[in-house]
């Protein structure tokens, strides 16, 4: 009897070294990866486009195309390597530039013990979220930036911004390594600084909108307004198109946060279920809001409302409940209609499409009641430990500190590699066009094309 | 010869046209056109931006009439384009000195 457990063990021991990805998650990593893609081209680079006025249509639709492009070959030749291998707490080495070493065999570790999924899945899932996150930070300067000059700010901040972030948050070796505690000290030694500190960030609030925004509100201040900022109207163009680049996004942020799981299992699905709910929430919380403030509910409101609902949620979706998540979405969409008027002046700057408005402030608030929510006595999942192999003691105090420095160091390390790389960008080829070509359209005098034709 | 201008309602064409036909008008031109008055423009607000529009939508038709139509043009489209609110618009005469059609070379009140 005691022969059979140990061969029924050996087999086991033997069938756990050498791990097979479930044909589901992979399939499911695939299609979570094209939905972020679906995010970018077309929905946010609509979502913005409607925005901005008819003759500077293309320059967004241009840029995010462009940078979504760009970014993507940036991330297999050495980004990948940097964000997702071992190096120092802050930034990952070269071992896996040009991908060298990630073949069809190889594996990335998932939040439980045993499963993996293909490294190249998890390759080109990552690379959407790079690119998404890079493409965000147009909307600050919208309709007056130079096209060279968003390129090369996009390579500079890509790399000395997003890749560390990254690395800082998402870094790790996996779960099967933690057997005790010994060995969990040693796989926290080795992650990135912030997973170190038990910030949490299942899906991005932290590298992608705190990181974006930053971005955006340093170059909104050091690009400057917009020439007629304030006298002539600036209207939006299409909210039509508005309003379908908002739902593109909904829709395919279920795969950036229930994709961030990892697997195709119960805790995607609670992430689906919070992205519903949060985000569903904030439409509603910011349209009353706006009724109530002034005076009539705008397309424009609930479409920003969603999006400032995604944003918040985007943290906290695999560690909160779906009644936190409604909490979590009511704030984010009245904090940010607060963001894109109240705040918005005071900050003074022009902010074109309101990127610090809706994911600065939204990313925050979402970062820090994470660390509220994720409690087990307000429904949420609990910190999980690897090493007992259970939801751990929850201190919330402890929780919400290590949230806050996820907010600290994002705010911070952005802001200052942004203004580094804007100025660089400027001596090099100048941020702005010509006053006579913002006013032409950057349609016209940058890309010598129009979107309509009347 | 008189040549009939109004500004109008944008919702008031059809009715303005079923009404000049029925008078004997024989064609007009429709334009869309933005412009002020008493009525003044609206504000529209976008997120935290508010912009006021001055200029509101407005639909110009132009007539070309021999004279003795001129008063019942004119009734016409008072009574087809009135709502009794602000910005029902303003009818404008000329004197036409001259009409050519193109097709056959008529002119004067023929070509009408």
């Amino acid at each position: 009897m005691s022969e059979t457990v140990e061969v029924v063990a050996a087999v086991a021991a033997a069938v756990a070294a050498t791990p097979v990805p479930n044909k589901g998650d992979t399939a499911w990593m695939m299609i979570a990866t094209v939905l972020v893609i679906l995010m970018v081209i077309p929905g946010l680079a609509l979502f913005y486009g409607g925005l901005v006025r008819a003759k500077n249509m293309l320059s967004v639709l241009m840029q995010v195309f462009v940078i979504f492009s760009l970014i993507s070959v940036l991330w297999v030749i050495y980004g990948y390597s940097l964000a997702f291998t071992g190096g120092s707490p802050f930034i990952g080495g070269f071992d896996k530039l040009f991908l060298s070493g990630v073949t069809p065999e190889s594996l990335a570790a998932t939040f439980s013990k045993g499963v993996y999924i293909p490294e190249l899945s998890f390759v080109v899932f990552q690379a959407t979220f790079a690119a998404i996150t890079t493409a965000l930070i147009v909307g600050a300067f919208a309709e007056r930036m130079k096209f060279s000059a968003v390129l090369l700010f996009s390579v500079l901040w890509f790399t000395f911004s997003y890749l560390p972030m990254a690395h800082m948050v998402w870094y790790w070796d996996g779960p099967d390594a933690i057997t005790d505690a010994a060995a969990l000290e040693k796989v926290v030694a080795g992650a990135g600084f912030l997973w170190a500190k038990g910030a949490l960030d299942f899906a991005g609030g932290t590298v992608v909108h705190i990181n974006a925004a930053m971005a955006g509100l340093v170059g909104a201040f050091l690009i400057g307004k917009r020439v007629g900022y304030g006298k002539e109207p600036m209207t939006p163009h299409s909210l039509t198109l508005t309003m379908v680049g908002a739902a593109l996004l909904w829709v395919g942020w279920f795969g950036f946060n229930a994709g961030s799981n990892l697997e195709a299992n119960g805790l995607a699905a609670l992430a689906m279920v919070n992205t519903l709910a949060a985000t569903a929430a904030a439409t509603l919380s910011w349209m009353v809001a706006e009724w109530l403030v002034k005076g009539k509910p705008s397309m424009l409101g609930a479409a920003s409302g969603a999006v400032s609902g995604l944003v918040a949620i985007t943290p906290a979706c695999g560690f909160v409940g779906p009644m936190g998540a409604i909490v979590i979405g009511l704030l984010a969409g009245v904090l940010c209609l607060w963001g894109v008027n109240g705040l918005k002046k005071m900050l003074g700057a022009d902010d074109s499409l309101d990127v610090f408005g809706v994911h600065g402030v939204g990313g925050i608030l979402g970062a820090i009641l994470t660390g509220v929510f994720v409690s087990p006595a307000l429904g949420g999942t609990g910190v999980y430990d690897y090493v007992t192999n259970a939801v751990g003691e929850f201190n919330m105090v402890a929780q919400v500190t290590s949230q806050l420095w996820g907010v600290g160091v994002a705010v911070v390390w952005s802001s200052i590699v942004a203004f580094v790389c804007y100025k660089i960008v400027d001596v090099l080829v100048g941020l702005r066009v010509p006053e006579d070509e913002e006013r032409e359209g950057l349609d016209i005098a940058s890309h010598g094309e129009s979107a309509y034709h009347y | 010869m008189k040549l009939v201008t109004a500004i109008i309602k944008p919702f008031k064409l059809d009715e303005v046209r079923e009404a000049l036909a029925a008078v004997g008008v024989q064609g007009i031109t429709v334009t869309e056109v933005k412009g002020f008055g008493r009525q003044k423009g609206h504000t529209e607000l976008y997120r935290g931006a508010e912009y006021v529009v001055d200029f509101l939508p407005k639909v110009k038709i132009e007539a070309a009439i021999k004279s003795e139509l001129l008063d019942q043009t004119i009734e016409a489209i008072e009574k087809a384009a009135s709502t009794g609110k602000i910005g029902d618009g303003k009818i404008f005469v000329f004197d036409l000195e001259q009409v050519v059609r193109i097709r056959t070379g008529e002119t004067g009140t023929d070509a009408l």
